[in-house]
């Protein structure tokens, strides 16, 4: 604020000749309420009772201060796990967790099978989405579907601390199995985005169930058509998931993510949680 | 500090009415628990009365923007409260408890209330202030710091008016609220709706006549998903004079129009 009030104009108002109903008292009163130095000015002008009484109001309220119930302290880390986590994850995180670590065995006992995490990678993070929109897994949907940000922002949110703790999962995973963890960790974006993209139509649990479910049953039918033994070793996954396919996924995730921040007004949509 | 105004307290009112329904159907599952409902409310507290089944919590719902409605309009302060471009905003400016209050055990009182105001899009230098004086406002300031699964019931229903007031909304729909409230906690309740009813729209859904009576300047009945009745609380006693079945002149007004209802049909 550059232009501070008139002396003549504060001195009227501090001798109270500025009724409520004249106009010019709103002009000094906004101007006050913005400007410490004026306020100081003020306090300087008003006559000895008033200055009493503020004086008086002043120790009252220190006093209550003093003997009245402490400040809350600020909970920055409470509020921040609040805001980006959700308890219903904790389990879901535990499940990924483990079955990651299972498949990951499998494929270091039988190395010659075509691998177990590259068949779960892409879909690792869809059971999390599943569980972050699911009304049984959450108390509390009905409240935060009604909120402002039950659209984009939980979304962008959720995910985000989903992929956060599969992504590093997988990448160790990978380098511990001599592989390139690239292979599985851009069919598993493409996933989550089509996951959200087709839950911003049918309800993310439905669509996070339609894809993985789909994904493995289709792998786990080519394998089986092939019969058991050494056909094996083509499993339609390690097929799919291969250096020259990855432009394809990237691509694919790519459209897939810009498509679902368009769709971003649907996502608000209470139909997501199921 | 300097209040902030935000855009909205300086803006012209726009909208006749806070809610506006015209031959609304919601779906509850597969059918039509609101069936096509016509009803205006503006600023003042409302209740909505109607038995078990009636499409009360079912509408409550719809108006949180929980569920979408199927067919029919809905304004919700002036806005198309079926379009996902709208309800970003509309949604800053509800509150909504919902008859069934889910919490998160290890949430205390305040981390609840802060959760749901941020959750509304307050600015995150006001929560805090804001989550305090709604805890007040339902009489839970010594137990803040309690945590959600050691309150009794009534509680926890207090707990749930304080989350939905926490934003100071201009339309608050709170579903069963005064459940578990023992007596003199509805009086106070029935203050608290009073005074948010002042400048605010309110819609309560009760299955009480007596709280619709002594708290709501307008009464809702609905029975089979459409309205059966809106009028002054007096006018369902002045029915009660002469009909129905009920320990007071209110609760005879209201048997008798839904037996006349169920007779029309
Ligand atoms: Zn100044």
């Amino acid at each position: 604020m550059t232009a501070h009030l008139p002396a003549a104009a504060l001195a009227a108002y501090a001798a109270g000749d500025l009724g409520p109903d004249n106009a010019a008292s709103w002009t000094v009163e906004v101007h006050l309420e913005g400007c410490a130095e004026c306020r100081g000015q003020l306090g300087g002008l008003t006559g000895p009772p008033l200055r009493e009484l503020l004086g008086d109001a002043r120790e009252a309220i220190l006093q209550q201060a003093r003997t009245g119930p402490r400040p809350v302290p600020r909970r920055r880390v409470r509020r921040f796990l609040q805001r980006w986590t959700d308890w219903s994850m904790l389990a879901w995180i535990a499940i990924t967790g483990s079955a990651v670590v299972a498949a990951f065995q499998l494929d270091r006992t039988f190395p010659d099978r075509p691998s177990l995490v590259l068949l779960l990678a892409p879909v690792a993070p869809l059971a999390g989405l599943a569980v972050a929109w699911s009304r049984r897994a959450n108390p509390s949907w009905e409240m935060l579907a009604g909120t402002a940000r039950a659209g984009l922002d939980l979304m962008l949110r959720r995910t985000l601390v989903i992929l956060a703790t599969v992504l590093p999962l997988l990448i160790l995973a990978g380098l511990a199995l001599d592989r390139n963890p690239a292979l599985w960790l851009l069919p598993c974006l493409t996933f989550t985005a089509a996951t959200l993209l087709l839950g911003s139509r049918i309800g993310v649990p439905v669509a996070a169930a339609v894809l993985g479910g789909g994904w493995l049953t289709a792998v786990a039918a080519v394998s089986f058509a092939g019969g058991p033994g050494p056909t094996l070793t083509a499993a339609p996954a390690e097929a799919l998931m291969r250096a020259e396919t990855m432009p394809g996924w990237a691509a694919a995730a790519v459209i897939l993510a810009l498509l679902t921040l368009l769709r971003a007004d649907d996502l608000r949509s209470p139909a997501n949680w199921r | 500090m300097v209040r902030a105004v935000s855009a909205h307290e300086v803006a012209p009112t726009r909208h006749a009415w806070t809610v506006e329904a015209v031959n609304l159907t919601v779906k509850a599952g597969k059918h039509l628990a609101v069936n096509g409902l016509d009803l205006t409310l503006g600023t003042g507290v409302h209740g909505l009365l109607g038995p078990n089944g009636a499409g009360k919590t079912t509408l409550m719902r719809a108006l949180g923007t929980v569920v979408k409605p199927h067919g029919g309009l809905l304004r919700l302060l002036g806005t198309d409260a079926t379009r996902g471009r709208e309800l970003r905003d509309l949604r800053s400016r509800l509150g909504y408890l919902p008859q069934q209050f889910g919490y998160y055990p290890r949430f205390t009182v305040r981390d609840c209330v802060e959760y749901m105001a941020w959750l509304r899009e307050m600015p995150s230098a006001a929560v805090p202030a804001a989550a305090q004086r709604a805890i007040e406002r339902v009489q839970l300031a010594d137990r803040a710091d309690a945590r959600l699964k050691s309150l009794s019931g009534g509680m926890l229903r207090r707990v749930g008016i304080a989350q939905a007031i926490v934003n100071e909304p201009e339309l608050l729909l709170l579903d069963e609220p005064t459940v578990g409230l023992d007596p003199e906690q509805r009086v106070r309740f029935r203050e608290l709706i009073r005074e948010l009813g002042a400048d605010s729209c309110v819609l309560v859904s009760t299955h009480l006549v007596e709280d619709v009576v002594a708290a709501c300047a307008d009464v809702v009945i609905m029975n089979h998903g459409t309205r059966v009745f809106q009028g002054l609380p007096a006018d369902l006693t002045r029915f009660g004079e002469t009909h129905g079945i009920g320990d007071s002149p209110a609760e005879r007004g209201y048997s008798h129009l839904l037996m006349q209802h169920r007779s029309g049909r």
